[in-house]
């Protein structure tokens, strides 16, 4: 399977055309997907007999800052009889982040959409269950923002070390 | 502060920092919430599960993380890549080496360095990570066995598992978190005389695994606690994710070992066992614990195989240096990375990214193989009865310092 396969099946049945880009920077290859499509880009990787990305392996949030002012999701997927990988990208705003939900598709992605959620914001549209993972439900604030400040105190305990 | 309370107790704190997803008032009149853990042994660390159960039966269960959270992607935002790696190993404690070997891997990919290992580092690499799987799996059995009422093979797993803690200690110093394996190098060449002691372990253990499989996996009482109990069938381990020794028990021959072929793994003689359901379905609570012992017989033969070579073709010499192409300093191109590798517990991901200024990661994110594996619980316990539930729970094998990272 090549990556030029995977585009033109995309492009076919979504019957778009050069709505994905590739970077070639990343390892494994990467397509910056738009917003509004990862889901059903999403649902043809899933359903393609020819793709059969059965396995989502990693859903990883990046922020890129305030000046960027964008946040990044990356989505790391796996064909297992295809032994391929491939990463899709996601860019969002910084203000009203928010993309659909692909847990439906992989399973996976609940868990991984909820940490996404705690540690950045990122609304996942349609999510079952989207509370916080890790964190405190009544922490302040997402962690892993470039400009995060953490609360003073919590619960009485001072939260500087 | 000497007499100031850091603490400030209220009667809802609780419900307020983790509330449950049911409320008391909206259940059923047959129905009713059990809440197992934070601090109860069977949850193998600090995991909460709250239950949903009518009489017997497990409706659903909702599992609340987050008790051992010691923030690794925001420290790993703050520190130099080869820092990083001591706070690796506190991710999964069970398998430090494991985990070090794929995150050195990773970076070594990413700054291009990855063929210019020299081949006894790769060989000790494997060595010692294949030692840490088995002890790994003799804590995941061990502990197992406990969960079901089995007292003594706990007590024998952890007697064979110090052998290789001190035979690790003997290498790096540490006992569980050995910081030993470097992003292109190790910390040091192997103490002298320990390809000996360690072919000593191999053939002093090796009796010692018959013992466990006719105490343990051919014992009645086990098989009828864990034969057709918590069945995880293929199509629903791979869509939520599920890796290693779990999706190998329920059937399928993924293993990154083989499929990667990364460091010195082609060249090395071993098989891939995966779960035949010999004592009921395929991929119950049975064949995951005996997939695990039969991954024990294969990193013995790895053991062998990577001792006769360090002794006959990669022997130890006065000008060896296993530090000779550890980077001075770690600083890979720019661009997004994501790098697995084959844990105890399954896929170990990390993602990088670098923006190829700083020696710092931009962002550095753990694809936790023990997180993903938990994941599947309520799928599991579903329509089990509750105390199957320590059995299915146990069979997971999860570390909660990986789960909660």
């Amino acid at each position: 399977m090549q990556l030029e396969d995977i585009i033109k099946i995309l492009e076919n049945k979504l019957d778009k055309t050069s709505f994905l880009t590739i970077d070639e920077q990343s390892s494994p290859t990467a397509l910056i997907v738009p917003d509004t499509d990862l889901r059903s880009v999403c649902q043809v990787l899933f359903e393609d007999s020819k793709l059969y990305f059965d396995m989502l392996s990693c859903i990883s949030g990046i922020d890129n800052g305030v000046e960027a002012n964008t946040f990044e999701v990356a989505y790391n997927l796996y064909s297992i009889p295809f032994d391929f990988q491939l990463m899709l990208k996601v860019i969002l705003d910084r203000e009203n982040a928010k993309i659909d939900t692909i847990s439906d598709i992989w399973k996976t992605a609940n868990w991984h959409e909820r940490e996404t959620y705690d540690l950045f914001g990122i609304t996942f549209e349609g999510h079952p269950d989207l509370r916080r993972i890790l964190l405190p439900a009544d922490w302040e604030g997402y962690p892993l923002r470039k400009d995060y400040k953490h609360q003073e105190y919590y619960r009485g305990i001072k939260v500087e070390y | 502060m000497a007499g100031k309370i850091q603490y400030e107790y209220k009667d809802d704190n609780l419900v307020k920092s983790e509330p449950n997803k049911y409320v008391e008032e909206e259940l059923k009149s047959t129905e009713v919430v059990i809440n197992l853990g934070p601090q109860h042994p069977s949850t193998h660390g600090v995991l909460r599960l709250e239950v949903l159960a009518e009489g017997e039966l497990i409706k659903d269960i909702v599992p609340h993380l987050g008790y051992l959270h010691r923030c690794f992607e925001k420290h790993a935002e703050s520190l130099p890549y080869n820092q990083i790696i001591p706070y690796v190993d506190r991710m999964d404690y069970l398998a430090a080496m494991n985990s070090e070997h794929a995150y050195a891997m990773g970076v070594e990919k990413m700054l291009g360095i990855q063929d210019k290992i020299p081949k006894r580092v790769e060989f000790i690499r494997v060595l010692v990570a294949e030692l840490n799987r088995m002890s790994s799996h003799f804590v995941a059995i061990g502990t197992y066995a406990m969960d079901i009422g089995a007292f003594t093979p706990f007590f024998w797993m952890m007697r064979d598992r110090e052998h290789i803690q001190r035979l690790l200690e003997w290498v790096s110093g540490a006992r569980m978190l050995y910081n030993y394996i470097w992003i292109g190098g190790l910390f040091y060449d192997l103490p002298v005389g320990f390809e000996e002691r360690c072919m000593e372990f191999v053939r002093y253990f090796k009796p010692k695994l018959k013992e466990l499989e006719e105490i343990v996996i051919q014992n009645k009482i086990f098989i009828e606690r864990t034969a057709n109990v918590g069945v995880l069938s293929r199509d629903v381990a791979i869509n939520y994710g599920v890796t290693g020794p779990m999706l190998r028990a329920s059937g399928l021959r993924l293993d990154l070992r083989k499929v990667d072929g990364y460091s010195v793994y082609p060249e090395l003689d071993f098989d891939i066992p995966i779960g035949e359901g010999k004592m009921g379905a395929v991929g119950d609570c049975w064949d995951r614990t005996y997939v695990r012992v039969l991954e024990v017989h294969e990193s013995i033969k790895i053991i062998e195989q990577c001792l006769h070579r360090l002794k006959t073709d990669h022997k130890r010499t006065r000008e060896f240096n296993p530090q000779e192409v550890v980077p001075k300093k770690v600083r890979p191109k720019s661009g997004d990375f994501y790098v697995r590798a084959e844990n105890p517990k399954g896929e170990l991901g990390f993602f990088f990214r670098s923006d190829g200024r700083s020696d710092i990661p931009f962002r550095c994110k753990a694809r936790a193989c023990s997180f993903v594996n938990l994941s599947v619980i309520p799928e599991l316990g579903k329509g089990n009865l509750i105390a199957d539930l320590v059995a299915i729970l146990g069979s997971i094998d999860i570390v909660l310092g990986e789960v909660d990272r």
